[in-house]
C-alpha cells in the first residue's frame, strides 16, 4: 500500500518456544482467580467459602457495564475469598479454589446453537472473552457495541513482543479456529472484508492461515514488516487498511474492529464447546529458564508454578514478567496468578533484569524518531518536569500508546515511557480539574 | 513458593545496545583520520595541542563537576570530543595557554554552566574557538606552515583577500587538478584539524554508518554552502573544500544538543549554517564563517525543533469527523 509506515524500533525477537506446541500442566493444587482480570468494573463474587466448584462453573458475575464474568478454571473447593493487590495496585476480590485434581466439567457446559445475531451476543457474555492480546478488553462489549459503520475486521496475528509465541501457535495448532471464528463474526457482524496482519518473522503462520482460510471470500493474510510496535491496534489498523484512527477515537469509527487471533480462537471454541475462557496458552521464556516451553495453564495457576514444567530456573530469578519485555509489567513475587490475558511469563537472571544506568538526555532525538505516533518525549519530559498540564495537551500525549519504543532506543537509558504515562496522569487530572470547575461555572 | 526479592521496574525490559558512552567513542574514533593528518601534515605540535585540549577538558569537566556535586561524567567521553575538536579549530602554532583558556572556557563557560551534557544550547568547542579568534586575533589566524618539509608555505586559501578566487597562488597557481588534491589531502594552512578532507570524510562516513549522525545535516550544509559558492562564481569544490566547512558539517553542526531532533528541522538547520557560512566568506570581515554561522543557527535549533514538529498521529484536525476541534 502506498502510505508512509509508522515508525518503530527493531528488536531482537527471542522467538525460541515457536516451534514448540503448547504443553497442559498437570493440574495445580490451588489456583487463585481475580474477579478484575479485565478493564472495566471487577465481577461480582458468586460463591462463597466451602462452595464446590467445577471446571466452568461460574464463580463472578459480569457487573455492571464494562464487565466480563468469571469462571472456576478448576474442580474442587472454594477454600478462601482473599483479596490480592492487582497490577494497577488496587486490591481485588480472588476466590482461592483448592483443587480436587479431577477437573470434573460443570454439567451446564453444553456447546451453542447460534443462528441470529442475538443469539451469537447473548452467547458471548456468557464466555468469559476478553482481549487477549494483553488489553483485557471485554470482546463481547466490543462486538455488540454500535457496529453499523463496520467493513473491515482486522485480525491482530502480529505478535511483535520478543518472546512470545502463544499466537504464533494459536494461528498453527488452532488455524481452524481462528477461520471458524472470522466466520462467525463475519457472519453475525456483516462484515465482508477480513485481513490478518501477521509479522513477516513467522513464515509458518502466514502460511497455515493462508491455507485455513482459502476457500473463504473477502479473507486477506497481510505479511507485515517485524517492527515493534506493529500490534499496536492503531498501527495495525493503519498499516492493514490505512485507516487513521484519530485521538480520542476507537477503530470503528473508521468502520473497523480489530480482534486478537487467540481471541478469535477462543471465541470458536467456546461456541463450539460451550467452556468458557478457563485456560490460556502461556509462553514461558526468559534467561533464567531451563526449557523455554508453551504451557496451557488454568486461570488462576500462579506463576511459580509453570517453571515446574519447564526444568525449573538455570539461575536465580531476578525478574519475573506478566507478557513479554516491551510492555510486559514486572510482578513483586511469583504467587501472581495467570491472569486472562496473559500470554507469557518471562523469567529474567541477573544479568538481563537489570535496568542499565541512567544517565543525562543528550538530546540525541532517538526517542522522537522511533515514536509510532511521532510524539516529542523530549518537549513531554520537560513539560511534565515544569508542571504544565496544558503544554501537555498541546503536545498529545494522551495518545502515547506506552510501547516502550522511545525508553528501548534512548543512548541515556532514561525511563522516558514511564514519564509518558506520569504526564498522562498528569493531563487526566487537570481536565478532571477543569471540568469540574467549568460545571461549577455554570452552576 | 519461594519469597526471594524480585525487581520490579518500569518497562520496557530490553534496551537498545548503545549507550551515551559508546555514541561518544564513536565520535572519538571518528576523529582519528583527521587526527592523525593533522600530526602528519603540522608535526608533532599539532599532537601537543589536541592533547592540551583533551586533558584540560576533561580535568575541568571532572573539577567542575565534583565542585558543584553533580555526577561525574567525565567516562561519557563527551569532554574528550570536546577537547578534539577545539584543538582541530585551533593552528597547530597557537600557545599553549590560550588552549588551555579555550578548553577551560568551552567546559566551564559553555558547557557546565548551563547544566553539563545535553544542556548546553551552543557547541562548546565552536563558542570556545571564537571566544580565542574575537579575543588573540593574531595567533588565531596564524595559519602559515612552517617546519614541515613538504608543506606549502602558504596562508589557508581562505585567509588572503577574504575571496576564495584571489587566494591560490605559489606554486600550484592555475593548476587546478593539483589544486584540489592539496586541499583534498590538507597538505596547506588551517586549521590543524580542518585541512584534511580525506580524513574528515572517513571519519564522517563513519558516523554515518554506525548512525550516530544522519545525513541531514551535512548534506543541507555542504551543499548549500557549494551551491551558493558556484552561484557566486567560486569553484563549488574549491569551496566546501577548504576552511572549516567539512569540520563543521559533519562534526559540529551536528552536536545533538545544539542541533534540532527532527529530521525537517535538521535540513533547516544545515541550510542556515551553509548560508550563513557564504555570507560571512563573502561580505564579512572574517576569513571563515562557519564557526559563526554554527553558533548562530544553534541559538535557532531550539525555535527549529519546536517549528518543524510532526503532527501526533491521528490528531490532523481534517481526519477528525464531525467537525470537532481536538
Amino acid at each position: 500500500m502506498l502510505f508512509k509506515k509508522l515508525s518503530g524500533v527493531r528488536v531482537k525477537h527471542c522467538k525460541n518456544t515457536a516451534d514448540l506446541a503448547p504443553v497442559r500442566i498437570a493440574v495445580p493444587q490451588t489456583v487463585y482467580i481475580p474477579m478484575a482480570m479485565h478493564i472495566g468494573a471487577p465481577a461480582v463474587l458468586s460463591v462463597k467459602v466451602g462452595d464446590s466448584v467445577k471446571v466452568g462453573t461460574l464463580i463472578g458475575e459480569s457487573g455492571a457495564g464494562l464487565s466480563s464474568p468469571v469462571y472456576s478454571s478448576v474442580s474442587g473447593t472454594v477454600k478462601k475469598i482473599d483479596e490480592i493487590i492487582a497490577i494497577a495496585g488496587n486490591h481485588v476480590a480472588t476466590v482461592v479454589i483448592d483443587s480436587d485434581g479431577e477437573q470434573t466439567i460443570d454439567e451446564s457446559i453444553s456447546p451453542y446453537e447460534v443462528n441470529t445475531k442475538e443469539d451469537f451476543l447473548a452467547a458471548l457474555k456468557k464466555s468469559g472473552i476478553v482481549g487477549l492480546g494483553g488489553a483485557g478488553f471485554p470482546t463481547p462489549i466490543k462486538l455488540n457495541a454500535d457496529n453499523s459503520r463496520v467493513d473491515t475486521l482486522v485480525i491482530n496475528g502480529a505478535e511483535c513482543e520478543p518472546y512470545i509465541t502463544s499466537d504464533t501457535r494459536t494461528m498453527l495448532d488452532g488455524a481452524d479456529d481462528v477461520a471458524y471464528g472470522i466466520s462467525l463474526i463475519c457472519k453475525f457482524l456483516e462484515i465482508d472484508n477480513v485481513i490478518i496482519g501477521i509479522e513477516k518473522n513467522k513464515p509458518q503462520c502466514i502460511s497455515a492461515m493462508r491455507k485455513a482460510t482459502e476457500d473463504m471470500a473477502g479473507v486477506r493474510v497481510m505479511p507485515l514488516p517485524s517492527v515493534y510496535p506493529q500490534g499496536g491496534e492503531k498501527v495495525l489498523a493503519y498499516h492493514t487498511t490505512g485507516r487513521v484512527i484519530p485521538q480520542g477515537k476507537l477503530p470503528l469509527d473508521v468502520g473497523i474492529i480489530v480482534i486478537n487471533c487467540t481471541t478469535v480462537a477462543a471465541i470458536a471454541k467456546f461456541i463450539r464447546t460451550g467452556m468458557p475462557l478457563v485456560e490460556k496458552c502461556v509462553t514461558v521464556d526468559g534467561s533464567a529458564v531451563s526449557e523455554p516451553k508453551n504451557l496451557i495453564v488454568p486461570i488462576g495457576t500462579p506463576v511459580g508454578e509453570l517453571i515446574k514444567e519447564c526444568g525449573g530456573f538455570k539461575e536465580e530469578p531476578r525478574k519475573a514478567l506478566y507478557g513479554g519485555p516491551m510492555m510486559g509489567i514486572a510482578l513483586p513475587d511469583l504467587t501472581s496468578p495467570i491472569l486472562k490475558q496473559t500470554n507469557a511469563v518471562i523469567f529474567m537472571g541477573e544479568k538481563e533484569a537489570t535496568p542499565p544506568p541512567v544517565t543525562p538526555c543528550i538530546k540525541c532525538g532517538a526517542c522522537i524518531e522511533a515514536c509510532p505516533f511521532s510524539l516529542d518525549p523530549v518537549a513531554i519530559s520537560k513539560a511534565y518536569k515544569a508542571g504544565e498540564p496544558a503544554t501537555l495537551e498541546r503536545l498529545k500525549v494522551d495518545i502515547c500508546m506506552e510501547c516502550g519504543c522511545c525508553s528501548y532506543v534512548c543512548p541515556a537509558k532514561r525511563n522516558i515511557v514511564q514519564r509518558n504515562k506520569m504526564a498522562k496522569s498528569m493531563l487526566r487530572d487537570y481536565k478532571i480539574k477543569q471540568k469540574a470547575t467549568e460545571e461549577k461555572k455554570n452552576g | 513458593m519461594d519469597d526471594k526479592m524480585l525487581l520490579v521496574s518500569p518497562a520496557p525490559h530490553f534496551r537498545r545496545n548503545r549507550d551515551t558512552q559508546s555514541i561518544m567513542l564513536d565520535v572519538v574514533i571518528a576523529l582519528m583520520p583527521a587526527f592523525i593528518a593533522s600530526v602528519i601534515i603540522f608535526g608533532w605540535r599539532a599532537l601537543l595541542v589536541v592533547t592540551v585540549c583533551v586533558l584540560t577538558c576533561v580535568v575541568c569537566e571532572l573539577l567542575f563537576e565534583k565542585l558543584c556535586k553533580r555526577p561525574v561524567t567525565v567516562n561519557d567521553f563527551s569532554a574528550v570530543v570536546t577537547g578534539m575538536l577545539l584543538g582541530f579549530n585551533l593552528p597547530y602554532t597557537v600557545p599553549i595557554w590560550q588552549a588551555v583558556f579555550g578548553s577551560v572556557v568551552a567546559i566551564v563557560v559553555v558547557k557546565q554552566l548551563f547544566g553539563g551534557i545535553g544542556k548546553n544550547f551552543a557547541n562548546p568547542a565552536i563558542t570556545a574557538r571564537i571566544v580565542l579568534l574575537v579575543s588573540f586575533a593574531g595567533a588565531m589566524t596564524n595559519f602559515t606552515i612552517i617546519g614541515t618539509p613538504d608543506g606549502i608555505s602558504s596562508a589557508t586559501p581562505l585567509v588572503e583577500g577574504g575571496s576564495i578566487s584571489t587566494v591560490f597562488f605559489g606554486n600550484y597557481a592555475g593548476q587546478s587538478g593539483n589544486r584540489l588534491l592539496t586541499l583534498f589531502l590538507g597538505n596547506h594552512g588551517g586549521a590543524l584539524g580542518e585541512t584534511c578532507a580525506l580524513a574528515i570524510l572517513i571519519g564522517g562516513i563513519y558516523l554515518l554508518c554506525r548512525r550516530v549522525i544522519s545525513w541531514h545535516i551535512p548534506v543541507a550544509f555542504i551543499g548549500t554552502a557549494a551551491l551558493l559558492g558556484a552561484v557566486a562564481k567560486h569553484n563549488a569544490l574549491e569551496y566546501i573544500l577548504s576552511g572549516g566547512i567539512l569540520l563543521g558539517a559533519f562534526f559540529m553542526a551536528t552536536d545533538y544538543s545544539t542541533s534540532p531532533s527532527t529530521k525537517s528541522g535538521k535540513i533547516i538547520f544545515g541550510i542556515g549554517c551553509g548560508l550563513v557560512t557564504f555570507l560571512i566568506r563573502e561580505f564579512a570581515g572574517y576569513p571563515e564563517g562557519v564557526s559563526f554561522a554554527i553558533l548562530l543557527m544553534n541559538i535557532l535549533a531550539p525555535l527549529i525543533t519546536m517549528a518543524t514538529r510532526k503532527k501526533p498521529f491521528g490528531t490532523k484536525k481534517i481526519k477528525v469527523k464531525g467537525g470537532e476541534s481536538k
